[in-house]
């Protein structure tokens, strides 16, 4: 009884590895067809002369976020809002902005970049990223309890900020997304 | 099947692409797309390697268990995404120095690869620090509304924008 159990749970986690593979196949293909695998358009983002980065990600989100909404709506999905501090997110985001711009790819793009046949993302960027990881597990104990701590205010989301229905941010999010996006149509960016 | 081969789409094709994406991930993996967690566990399995397992008793590692799980599979996956939407369309090439790099720095492969392995330290680190990177916290976390991923991703692209112009006015 206990074993059959045991094989189940390894069936349905080895089931899940495989769908982890699919989805990652996916997004790789569509990061190197939208082009954000290579370097010149990431950078060309962040010296704000190619906008491609940002169309991308905000049309992901909007796309998303309506999909996950109306699903939680019907209770097909829970969500997993990630908790943080000011301390974790402002300074934590400000570093990583800076190794944005000096690596010129991130995290998922890195690996993007590794198929589409970038050499510099396969070596000193990905060496780079096992260090920076493994620096931070190392300051980790020294840092989990005061700096990280600092304006913590744990898995909050706007809705539950403004004390409002999920829609009433939805809807205003929606709307400024697809007016950034009309506008840098319309400045020809 | 012409736009498999098709070197670039439209970014919002992209885009959409990866929304209905983080849908299907919520739904089948209950899982949002995220990436950089990946990177911490492969760290600290490759220390193990060399160390043993004293590598497991840190703290960080407690809270990350050192195991290939979902997430690994899914940056394993973006790699032979990316690869099979590069052959596809022919636009699969080696490169060691890109061609916006090598307009501003020369075209040193040297100096290339030490200033992206300065860089990947920075983006771990921070990564880490801010539990989340531009996938997780940027496209994932954002869509889900969470407080925590506006701010990250304000801060990633703040904190890029500057560094990118101060870096390439180095160049002059």
């Amino acid at each position: 009884m206990e074993a059959q159990r045991s094989k189940i749970t390894q069936n349905r986690d080895r089931k899940q590895l495989a769908w982890g593979m699919a989805f990652g196949i996916a997004f790789g293909f569509l990061l190197q067809k939208g082009g954000v695998t290579k370097y010149d358009v990431i950078i060309g983002q962040l010296l704000l002369t190619d906008f491609t980065v940002v169309k991308i990600m905000l049309s992901a989100v909007l796309t998303g976020m309506l999909g996950i909404f109306i699903m939680k709506n019907l209770g097909w999905v829970r969500l997993n809002p990630k908790s943080g501090s000011a301390g974790m997110n402002i300074i934590g985001g400000l570093i990583f902005g800076v190794g944005f711009a000096v690596l010129g790819y991130c995290p998922g793009t890195i690996a993007g970049a590794i198929g589409n046949g970038g050499l510099d993302a396969l070596t000193g960027g990905l060496a780079g990223i096992l260090v920076g990881t493994g620096l931070f597990a190392a300051i980790y104990p020294r840092v989990s309890n005061c700096i990280l701590q600092k304006g913590y205010f744990g898995d909050l989301t706007l809705p539950a900020l403004f004390k409002v229905n999920d829609w009433v941010v939805v809807i205003p999010v929606s709307a400024m997304i697809l007016a950034i996006l009309f506008l840098l149509e319309r400045a020809g960016l | 099947m012409d736009y498999l081969q098709e070197i670039r789409w439209s970014p919002y094709l992209a885009g959409i692409g990866i929304g209905v994406l983080s849908w299907l991930s919520f739904l089948i993996s209950k899982k949002p797309l995220a990436c950089s967690t990946t990177f911490a566990k492969s760290s600290g399995m490759i220390e193990k390697l060399f160390r043993g397992d004293v590598v497991e008793a840190k703290p960080y590692y407690q809270k990350e268990k050192l195991a290939i799980d979902w997430q690994w599979m899914l940056v394993a996956g973006i790699i032979i995404g990316s690869m099979i939407s590069a052959l596809l369309s022919g636009d699969f090439h080696w490169q060691w120095v890109p061609s916006a790099w090598s307009l501003s720095f020369g075209d040193n492969a040297a100096l290339r690869v030490a200033v992206a392995f300065v860089g990947g330290i920075c983006i771990g680190f921070g990564a880490r620090w801010a539990d989340g990177c531009t996938s997780g916290h940027g496209i994932s976390g954002t869509m889900q509304l969470a407080v925590s991923s506006w701010i990250s991703a304000a801060c990633f692209f703040i904190g890029g924008i500057a560094a990118a112009h101060v870096l390439f006015s180095l160049a002059g």
